[in-house]
């Protein structure tokens, strides 16, 4: 479980379009790493590359090396399938299967990948729920469509069935930017209990909520409009908001960018 | 931060010039609507516009709510006076004189009492009402009329005989073989049609690109303009070379030629609906991309892939030239679609209408109503399991 990441020399592509260049940096396990940076300048790229969702949009292309525990994801003979199973992912705005009841929004990674027997799966749904902290609000309806919870439940159900397959690694590409406050303390929170389990990825445009939650933050950058982001620079949290080492970090996350 | 502020202030001046002239430009408008006497209240602010006596205050004149039903009747009134009394002969020449003076009361009344916006609204509002009507009145009267002159002969009895044995020109008789004929020729073609127009547009939306789903796209639209009897003539051109006798089964590959495009179609718009996200949500859980397909695509857009197939069927359980063509028609029940000739709902409502009888066109007419609410009951069980499956948004 909680596997390291190793990324050297990645560029993500759309069609011809370089959206990011050379990245290369190093997620630690057990620990919640946050990236931040301006609209556009392919964080949410960069996440998606880590399991292998980029090359699920049209055009879209990768070149570079991710090792996940000196494991290339892009070696030739890696399945895609297989590797998504590993590194799970939370997106922006709550994605319940609309057909499907809470139980089976919870079991759908499990029941899609493989034969699980009953009991077997009622336990991983429970404690999946509970692992997202909605099992006390949701217990009791487990049958009723997914859809008809609250957007922050919802949230928290999509991370009960990220977390249902048991990957090494939690993607979370702004996890809270459709939430309300309250909601987002909760989610927050239940990112704090995931790290002992899991290794986490972020990416959010709420500074406060980087500072609160991650370890490590990166910073990423771009020179214009239309020219791929950059990673500026990534360290720990505590010294990229109170002493980062590049000037234009502190221009961005003093609120002076621009 | 200091940056921020300075940024900040730098907007005051570049804000000013704009308020200022803004304040230059309140002294004009109560001199210009000076009459309304309007004091330094609120006026000024909506100041610059006409009639400013009648913008004081939000609410304003308005016609009651009977008002489009009152034009309504005085305009077919005057229709009817107009049509009258220049003695036209026409029931559809007052029926335009109506509508013409209908439009036109409301939109002459409503600028005279509200203004010209609501005048215009009315006058939309209108036409859209007219237009409704117009669309309307031919269906109502179609199924008015087959009702009406289809009761006549249907009963138990003709929906459970055959015409075996009556001549044209006698009562009796019934619709069995036909009605028998349709379900097996109208049933063969869907269990045909549908899981491969299902299956091309699955390929067309999830995994189609490049030179080959254009291609694709493009004979689809090319099959959807195809004339029935051209699909009818494509087989019989097969069956002559093949020396094959008239069966049920030839007029089902005709009718599922007609069918397959229209489900491709449907199918495809409903798949085009389902939202991205949770293709992506079912793939970051490490799911499959054929798992995807079949367990949450085609689940979330059932409904409305149902609702096409339906559709589909009753489009080609009208098809009467592929089954003249193809099935040849009979007077017998014939329940064996793979040999002998049949009959169907549309060959059999052609075939007594043409024996020009009596009977026969009271029988025409109780197949034509039989025909209806078959695809009537078929678009209703489309719209339960459209609704049954349709994703639940309930608390």
């Amino acid at each position: 479980m909680a596997k390291r990441i190793d990324v050297s020399g990645l560029s993500a592509f759309y069609g011809s379009h370089r959206a990011i260049d050379d990245i290369s940096m190093t997620v630690e396990p057990r620990s919640v790493t946050a990236f931040i940076g301006p609209s556009g300048c392919g964080k949410s790229t960069f996440l998606r590359t880590l399991n292998r969702m980029h090359e699920v949009t049209p055009g879209g292309r990768v070149e570079g090396k991710v090792l996940l525990d000196d494991e290339n994801l892009y070696g030739s003979n890696v399945d895609p399938v297989a590797v998504r199973r590993t590194v799970g992912m939370v997106f922006q705005r709550p994605n319940p299967f609309p057909t499907m009841s809470i139980y089976d929004n919870v079991a759908a990674g499990l029941r899609l990948n493989g034969k699980y027997g009953k009991s077997r799966l009622n336990e991983i749904v429970e404690k999946s729920l509970k692992g997202a902290n909605l099992w006390n609000e949701v217990k009791d309806r487990l049958n009723k469509p997914g859809s008809g919870l609250s957007g922050g439940q919802q949230q928290r159900l999509c991370i009960a069935r990220a977390i249902a397959v048991e990957p090494d690694v939690l993607l979370m590409d702004e996890p809270c930017s459709a939430l309300d406050p309250i909601s987002t303390l909760a989610i927050e929170d239940l990112i704090g209990e995931l790290k002992e389990r899991f290794t986490i990825v972020i990416v959010t445009h709420n500074m406060q909520q980087a500072a609160r939650v991650s370890d490590r933050t990166a910073f990423f950058n771009l020179a214009a409009v239309g020219q791929p982001g950059k990673l500026i620079e990534i360290d720990e949290t505590e010294r990229i908001f109170a002493n980062p080492s590049v000037q234009a970090t502190e221009d961005y996350i003093s609120g002076r960018f621009g | 931060m200091s940056n921020a502020h300075s940024g900040a202030a730098g907007n005051g001046p570049a804000a000013g010039p704009a308020g200022s002239a803004a304040i230059q430009n309140r002294p004009a408008a109560p001199a210009t609507g000076e009459s309304s006497g309007s004091g330094p209240g609120p006026a000024p602010s909506g100041g610059p516009g006409s009639g400013p006596e009648r913008r004081q205050s939000l609410s304003q004149r308005g016609l009651p709510r009977w008002a489009p039903a009152g034009f309504a009747a005085a305009g077919i009134v005057i229709g009817v006076a107009v049509g009258a009394g220049a003695g036209l002969q026409s029931r559809v020449q007052w029926g335009l004189i109506a509508v013409v003076a209908f439009l036109v009361i409301s939109y002459a009344v409503t600028s005279a009492v509200e203004n010209s916006r609501q005048a215009k609204d009315r006058l939309a509002t209108s036409v859209v009402w007219v237009c409704f009507i117009l669309a309307v009145i031919p269906l109502f009267s179609l199924l008015w009329v087959t009702v009406s002159r289809g009761m006549k002969v249907l009963d138990p009895y003709f929906l459970s005989h055959s015409m075996a044995g009556v001549p044209s020109s006698q009562a009796g008789g019934g619709v069995y073989h036909a009605l028998i004929g349709t379900l097996e020729q109208v049933g063969i073609a869907t269990v045909i049609a549908t899981p491969i127009g299902l299956l091309t547009a699955v390929y067309l939306v999830e995994y189609g690109k490049g030179a080959l789903a254009k291609a694709v796209t493009f004979f689809v639209d090319v099959m959807t303009g195809i004339p029935s009897i051209v699909a009818g003539l494509f087989i019989l051109a097969i069956m002559l070379m093949g020396k094959i006798e008239p069966s049920g089964l030839m007029g089902s590959l005709a009718l599922a030629i007609l069918m397959m495009p229209v489900v491709v179609r449907s199918t495809e718009e409903m798949l085009k609906l389902v939202p991205n996200e949770l293709r992506e949500a079912a793939l970051a859980l490490g799911v499959p991309k054929w798992r995807m397909i079949l367990k949450v695509v085609l689940p979330t857009a059932i409904g409305g892939i149902t609702t096409g197939v339906m559709l589909a069927i009753a489009r080609i359980a009208g098809e009467t030239a592929p089954i003249i063509l193809l099935v040849f028609g009979s007077q017998l029940i014939n329940s064996n679609p793979f040999e002998g000739a049949q009959s169907s709902l549309p060959f059999y409502i052609y075939e007594q209408y043409k024996a020009g009888e009596v009977a026969s066109i009271d029988r025409a007419w109780a197949a034509a109503l039989v025909l209806i609410a078959f695809v009537m009951i078929l678009n209703l069980v489309a719209r339960g399991i459209a609704r049954w499956k349709a994703p639940k948004t309930g608390r």
